[in-house]
């Protein structure tokens, strides 16, 4: 029970500025030709493509076409058959959940999974403490890690509970938070464990049109804090607003890639969405 | 996602009034001065400590024992209190079923018989005090060998490896040679200390001591567990118990504070091992029967898992009550042959009326009050 994981030396968040282009390519997570299988179904078949640091990436594709399949191959819940996911140059698979957040990914989930009896706050410090090192000996005799741990923790929940724009619910139960309070409050727990790279996993479902466009503001808010977002979406109108670039997944294959005028206009994404490019809701 | 909206204004009926009063006292503690709640605190443990005193509790009419000596009573119930105080770690927090508990328990107790005792093997005859903490150790040891396999389980079957587990430690507690089953260990020492007269203060005729050394050590345990619950641990074993797959994606090293989970319970359960052993100066086979681990289970769930004092008021209770029927007769039957018929009904009763416990936790009273709105939606 020792304290044996240790942090990867992730360098505090490099406040990078909200510009960096993303012709300077820096690679943040590279999914390498992966294949996953279920048995002789096969989810992924040789997905092949690169995040960059700094950019927004949608991830879409009809229902069914493997999004949330790639998206948990990415965080570590699947191991890819064939292939494989490198984030900041390290291989993913073979790491523990909680290393590769440490890591910094964070990601949120497409059916809400808050911690239902915990207050709005509590949630969001749970996040923060994905880099806390206290445990049992220093929580037990109060040392001062404790407090000063506690109290970081704290601010940086309320801060985030503040950008996100439920502060005033703080001591809500999550369970008692509206829909949309609760899709804020994901997202605050997601970015309280400092991710490089926050994934978020249809953040607008079951939203109106005012609140995706709410939701566009926070996305491109938290991109200007240096997060690289990945974005799986639905709404084609809502990855056409955001993203820099879109990967087009069909029947666990990559089918296109690019600007997204240039994916709204391929045939191929056309014809998966059954010639209608813009399904708007 | 359910809506729940308020419920139309209805009479409140009789059983509303009961369901509400509880609320209504935890709300009116919860606001009240930091001062009243000191003085009503340093009340209630200066009554229990007055508790077993015959000069204070011959007024208190129906509360003492009639079958049994009140102060011996108090005892057991004291040590059920520290038990139940431990499982609700385990269960109320983490959200792990256990189900043999009582099982470290017992590792605690014979820990103590075999290193103290003049008929063990290995005659160490070492003193009460030294023991102790070999005992604490050697338990959360034996939680941590449990919990490294089983805690990779989840939810049934955590419940009945663990249920194997306290089968195990007894039927080695009665079949094993050295563990000497039905014939036990004898002459364990008592807890050391003189009162200026040279009369030891842990004698045999008097429990008072043992009981206000149990209490002693509930306070300070139930500090200690506070300020668990109060931190990242604590945090750490309640979004475990909420959602185990969102807990590890959020940086939680689950395993691990599972494993903590295990050790910190069984810790407590070989301390009331311990104490158990040091008091009644013998120990066989027969002290540790698998009904005790459901008993102790019971209690924390009847009192409100999640929460420290429902842990404490249900340990209290259920271990009274139990002994509570010893010596009333009703048409010439003991009714204490019929006591788990009683403690099942009352169970029964517990569930159908207040399923979230006597005392449970302020959140899950907030998710059972959410439920019956939703139900009244329904009608």
């Amino acid at each position: 029970m020792s304290d044996t994981e240790q942090t990867p030396a992730v360098p505090a968040q490099a406040p990078a500025p909200a510009v960096e282009t993303v012709d300077q390519r820096e690679p943040l997570l590279e999914v390498d030709h992966v294949t996953l299988r279920f048995g002789g179904v096969v989810a992924l078949n040789d997905v092949d493509f690169t995040l960059y640091k700094g950019e927004i990436l949608g991830l879409i594709g009809p229902n069914g076409a493997g999004k949330t399949t790639c998206f948990n191959a990415m965080t570590g819940i699947y191991q890819p058959t064939e292939g494989q996911i490198r984030f900041r140059g390290e291989k993913i698979s073979g790491k523990k959940r909680h290393q590769i957040t440490r890591m910094g990914m964070a990601r949120t989930f497409q059916n809400i999974r808050l911690f239902p009896e915990m207050t709005a706050l509590e949630n969001v410090q749970v996040g923060a403490d994905a880099h806390h090192k206290t445990s049992v000996i220093s929580a037990l005799l109060r040392l001062p890690r404790h407090w000063k741990e506690e109290r970081e923790g704290r601010e940086k929940a309320e801060r985030l509970l503040e950008f996100v724009g439920i502060r005033s619910r703080m001591h809500e139960f999550a369970r008692n938070l509206s829909y949309g309070e609760q899709r804020r409050l994901e997202i605050a727990r997601a970015l309280a464990t400092d991710p490089v790279l926050l994934c978020l996993d249809e953040p607008a479902a079951g939203f109106n049109p005012a609140e995706k466009e709410e939701l566009l503001q926070l996305i491109r808010q938290i991109r200007d804090t240096g997060v690289t977002v990945l974005l799986i979406e639905h709404d084609m109108r809502l990855v056409m607003g955001v993203t820099d670039r879109i990967v087009v997944l069909e029947f666990g294959k990559k089918i296109a890639e690019g600007l997204p005028a240039e994916v709204r206009d391929n045939p191929k994404v056309i014809a998966a969405y059954l010639g209608v490019p813009d399904d708007a809701a | 996602m359910t809506t729940t909206i308020d419920p139309p204004e209805r009479r409140e009926t009789a059983v509303d009034k009961l369901r509400n009063g509880r609320e209504a006292i935890s709300e009116r503690w919860h606001h009240a001065p930091r001062w009243v709640r000191w003085v009503l605190l340093v009340a209630v443990i200066a009554f229990f400590y007055a508790l077993p005193n015959k000069e204070f509790y011959q007024y208190l009419g129906p509360i003492p024992t009639p079958g049994a000596n009140f102060t011996q009573v108090m005892f057991t119930v004291s040590i059920y209190v520290l038990l139940a105080v431990g499982l609700n770690i385990v269960v109320g927090f983490a959200g792990l079923l256990d189900l043999g508990y009582f099982g470290f328990f017992a590792v605690g107790a014979y820990t103590v018989a075999v290193l103290t005792s003049p008929s063990s093997d290995i005659k160490t005859l070492w003193p009460w005090l030294l023991v102790v903490p070999i005992a604490i150790a050697l338990t959360m040891v034996s939680g941590v060998m449990l919990g490294t396999p089983t805690l990779r389980l989840r939810g049934d079957y955590l419940a009945l490896v663990t249920l194997g587990f306290a089968e195990m430690i007894r039927i080695a507690a009665v079949s094993s040679e050295f563990l000497k089953g039905q014939r036990g260990f004898n002459q364990i020492p008592h807890p050391p200390g003189q009162y200026a007269d040279g009369r030891p203060v842990f004698g045999v005729l008097d429990a008072r001591p043992y009981y206000w050394l149990v209490l002693t050590l509930i306070i300070l345990v139930v500090i200690g567990v506070r300020n668990l619950t109060h931190s990242r641990v604590g945090r750490a074993w309640i979004s475990i118990r909420e959602d185990e797959d969102a807990a590890q994606l959020m940086g939680v090293p689950t395993f691990k504070f599972k494993l903590w989970a295990f050790a910190s319970g069984a810790a407590i359960a070989g301390l009331a091992g311990a104490l158990f052993a040091g008091k009644q100066n013998f120990v066989n086979s027969q002290n540790f029967e698998l009904l005790n681990s459901i008993i102790i289970l019971a209690a924390v769930i009847f009192g409100g898992s999640g929460n420290i004092v429902g842990a404490i008021v249900g340990g209290g209770l259920v271990a009274y009550m139990i002994e509570r029927f010893r010596g009333i007769e009703l048409f010439g039957v003991e009714l204490y042959e019929y006591r788990f018929l009683f403690f099942g009904l009352v169970l029964v009763v517990m569930m159908i009326f207040r399923p979230q416990g006597l005392i449970p936790n302020r959140r899950r009273a907030a998710e059972f009050k959410d439920r019956r709105k939703e139900v009244i939606v329904g009608e």
